[in-house]
């Protein structure tokens, strides 16, 4: 089967999800990421102009405000015009289609879109619809994939760990609702991790998990021992509704990453969540701003990170 | 008119023959198999040299889309779609808009079948009014108008009390039930197999419990009430295995499986592909193997094509939003073939799904080529290969995961009532 996210030269066309995405690509996005790390952080150059001239269309289906916020940055910073469109508030309201949206926004040559869509697979929908010279990014497709934020998660891990073929890794709360998780996992093991864990009750986990090569634990004790990295999952609060828990309460209790939790974990273990965060649900404020920490870090690389996919896939047309 | 077609293999699953035999045709039935009758003069002759005549496909689950949904299909378009794919008689489900509830749409509906004088259609009347879950038909006055069992089509009846009632009520009169096992909690917001694919795409799930628990509770209840069960479109090993157990135990159970899920499976969606989000959902390789072995120990008594034609738009969105059915009249034979010649099944036997067993599931004197039979023929040319191309399709539903595919097997004559209805 095709790979819809590479052209026929095996170049990124689109970034739909981190799964298939060759080792290769995978780093040179990362490569490219450190680059703009120094861009974004306050340095001399504030702008760079490869994407000068170029429409970015931030097309949010679904509502977003850090995402959002650093796509916009990222493509400000390559010097790109933006366009942001909430979707969810205008035209499908109107009963216009999802892809008759694209193809009117087609129309005003729009070189790149980023989609966030409440449904899976709608950025793979858009993208097999564009015009050929226009690119797609996944901003967030329902449970399925949020391959920015893996890919700055990845960078956050390199950045600290310097490399990925000697990690032991855990995944811990809600992956069964979790596109950022699902995206995680496939990119720490395209990148070579050993070992990958994922760490939630059954009623969080989806089917055949294992089968993402993975290794599945029930109870923290076991799962965080001597990780090197912990990747903290949000916690919606809808879950209780849907008798997938029965309190905030207990699960912060049985699953909640505290400092006693944390001290299972290597010594120089880093903790890191996508956000936004929940304190006092799924971690606790002492870790969530102790030591270990690298949650703000994750949100500065994550403009670099968008900036990265974003001058790549101009370069690749 | 009579008809003489010659020199074509015929195979009369019902009747156990696969031999070379002229099929003589007068008054619109079959006269005679072999040797023409005394005094036959044939007034067409049909040359089936190096074609196979058979009797025309009966298929049990086909959605013409009136009334209601013409947007989506009609049944002039559905029932031209029918004679192309060689099929004679068909049973469409009730769940139209408004549902097949009153003998009066079940008259209109086959008054306009007749009309069109293609395919015979049987329609199964709504176990329930508006298919609620809540009441219960007027079973006697639908059956007179028509209706040939009783079904909830894929609407939930969630009421137990009330499908146990049903199915007294149905047993009284000897009606057939016809039910979907689906648990409609476990079900809820799914639309794909609860397996690998579904967690990596992040589709919602439907288990294989939400069929295998509502499908426990169907067979206890049939037995409890001794209603004469059909059980529609099993889709896991599970279920088939459970039906197995039930007709062992000698319960009045009979089942059948659609097309698409002889063949595909939950990998087939690949990259979100709509054309395969389809009730109940592809699963896993495993349960398409144990349909393969249920249809070939006679678990599985019927293939049907679950023929449910989609307008275009319905299909153009996120494989979760996307409306659910393929089109698949025309590709019932091709596949059924398909299957056969993969699982080296003989044809004598692998068309007993789509003829004779789907005819006694309707209670029809259809499905077979005995002398004095209606004479509902398809012959069709076993060598000729065609690409399925959504263009070409005769139905107004142009989505199928076949597209593409390379089908073997074309229809080049169906009869219906010793008349041609169809040739290429």
């Amino acid at each position: 089967m095709n790979n819809p996210q590479l052209n026929k030269q095996g170049e990124l066309q689109h970034l739909l999800s981190t799964e298939g995405l060759p080792v290769p690509i995978l780093r040179d996005i990362l490569d490219r990421t450190a680059s703009f790390v120094n861009v974004a952080a306050g340095s001399e150059i504030k702008k760079v102009p490869l994407l000068h001239g170029k429409s970015v269309f931030n097309l949010f289906f679904e509502s977003s405000t850090r995402t959002r916020t650093t796509f916009e940055i990222a493509a400000k910073r390559l010097s790109a015009d933006v366009v942001n469109l909430n979707i969810g508030s205008s035209s499908t309201s109107k009963g216009e289609t999802l892809l008759d949206t694209v193809h009117n926004l087609c129309a005003m040559h729009a070189d790149m879109f980023v989609v966030r869509h409440s449904s899976s697979g709608a950025a793979h929908l858009i993208a097999q619809h564009v015009a050929p010279e226009v690119h797609v990014i996944n901003a967030g497709d329902g449970r399925h994939a949020h391959p920015t934020q893996a890919l700055l998660d990845m960078f956050t891990i390199r950045h600290y760990k310097k490399e990925f073929h000697n990690l032991r890794v855990a995944i811990v709360g809600d992956v069964l609702h979790s596109r950022v998780a699902r995206s995680q996992i496939h990119a720490l093991t395209t990148l070579g991790v050993p070992e990958v864990r994922v760490i939630a009750p059954k009623t969080l986990l989806p089917a055949c998990v294992e089968r993402l090569g993975v290794h599945v634990y029930h109870d923290m004790l076991p799962g965080l021992r001597d990780v090197d990295v912990v990747m903290m999952l949000r916690l919606q609060n809808e879950r209780m509704q849907g008798a997938l828990l029965p309190s905030a309460q207990e699960y912060f209790k049985y699953y909640g990453l505290t400092q006693e939790r944390l001290a299972l974990a290597k010594e120089d273990a880093i903790v890191m969540h996508p956000g936004p965060m929940n304190r006092g649900v799924e971690i606790d404020s002492s870790v969530a701003d102790g030591p270990h920490s690298v949650i703000l870090p994750q949100v500065t690389f994550g403009i670099a990170v968008r900036m990265a996919v974003m001058s790549m896939l101009a370069g690749n047309t | 008119m009579n008809i003489q077609i010659k020199n074509g293999r015929l195979i009369d699953p019902r009747n156990k023959i696969d031999a070379q035999q002229d099929v003589f045709i007068a008054e619109r039935r079959i006269a005679a198999i072999g040797k023409a009758p005394q005094g036959f003069v044939a007034e067409q002759v049909i040359d089936a040299s190096g074609l196979i005549v058979m009797p025309g496909l009966v298929d049990v689950a086909a959605r013409l889309r009136e009334p209601g949904y013409e947007y989506k299909a009609t049944l002039e378009s559905e029932m031209t779609a029918a004679v192309a794919g060689g099929v004679t008689s068909l049973s469409c489900p009730p769940d139209t808009d408004p549902p097949l509830d009153e003998p009066g749409l079940v008259e209109m509906l086959k008054y306009r079948a007749r009309s069109l004088n293609q395919a015979r259609v049987f329609p199964l009347g709504a176990l329930t009014y508006g298919l609620k879950g809540t009441e219960l038909t007027e079973m006697i006055e639908l059956t007179e108008a028509g209706c040939k069992a009783f079904s909830q089509a894929d609407a939930p009846l969630t009421d137990t009390r009330v499908l146990l009632r049903a199915m007294q009520y149905a047993a009284t009169f000897g009606y057939r039930v016809w039910l979907r096992p689906q648990d409609s909690f476990l079900a809820k917001n799914g639309v794909a197999h609860d397996g690998e694919v579904a967690t990596r795409l992040g589709l919602p799930p439907i288990p294989v419990v939400a069929e295998t628990t509502a499908l426990a509770t169907a067979l206890q209840l049939a037995g409890e009430t001794g209603v004469k069960l059909h059980i529609c479109r099993i889709s896991s090993a599970a279920a088939v295995e459970m039906i197995r157990t039930a007709k062992h135990e000698g319960l009045a159970v009979t089942c059948d499986v659609s097309m698409n899920h002889v063949h595909l499976t939950e990998m087939d969606i690949g990259f979100f592909d709509a054309n395969c989000h389809l009730v109940p959902p592809l699963r896993s390789l495993r349960d398409r193997d144990a349909l393969r072995a249920g249809l070939k120990d006679g678990t599985i008594d019927a293939i049907c094509s679950n023929h449910s034609p989609v307008d275009e738009d319905a299909k153009q969105l996120p494989f979760a939003e996307a409306e659910d059915g393929a089109t698949g009249l025309e590709l019932l034979l091709p596949l059924v073939l398909k299957w056969a010649e993969q699982e080296r099944v003989p044809l004598l036997d692998a068309l007993v799904q789509v003829t004779i067993n789907p005819a006694l599931l309707l209670g029809q004197k259809i499905g077979h080529l005995s002398v004095g039979a209606h004479a509902d023929i398809c012959v069709y040319d076993p060598k000729s290969t065609w690409k399925v191309e959504p263009a070409a399709l005769k139905s107004q539903g142009k989505n199928t995961p076949f597209n593409g595919y390379e089908m073997q097997g074309r229809v080049r004559y169906t009869l219906l009532d010793g008349q041609i209805v169809f040739q290429q």
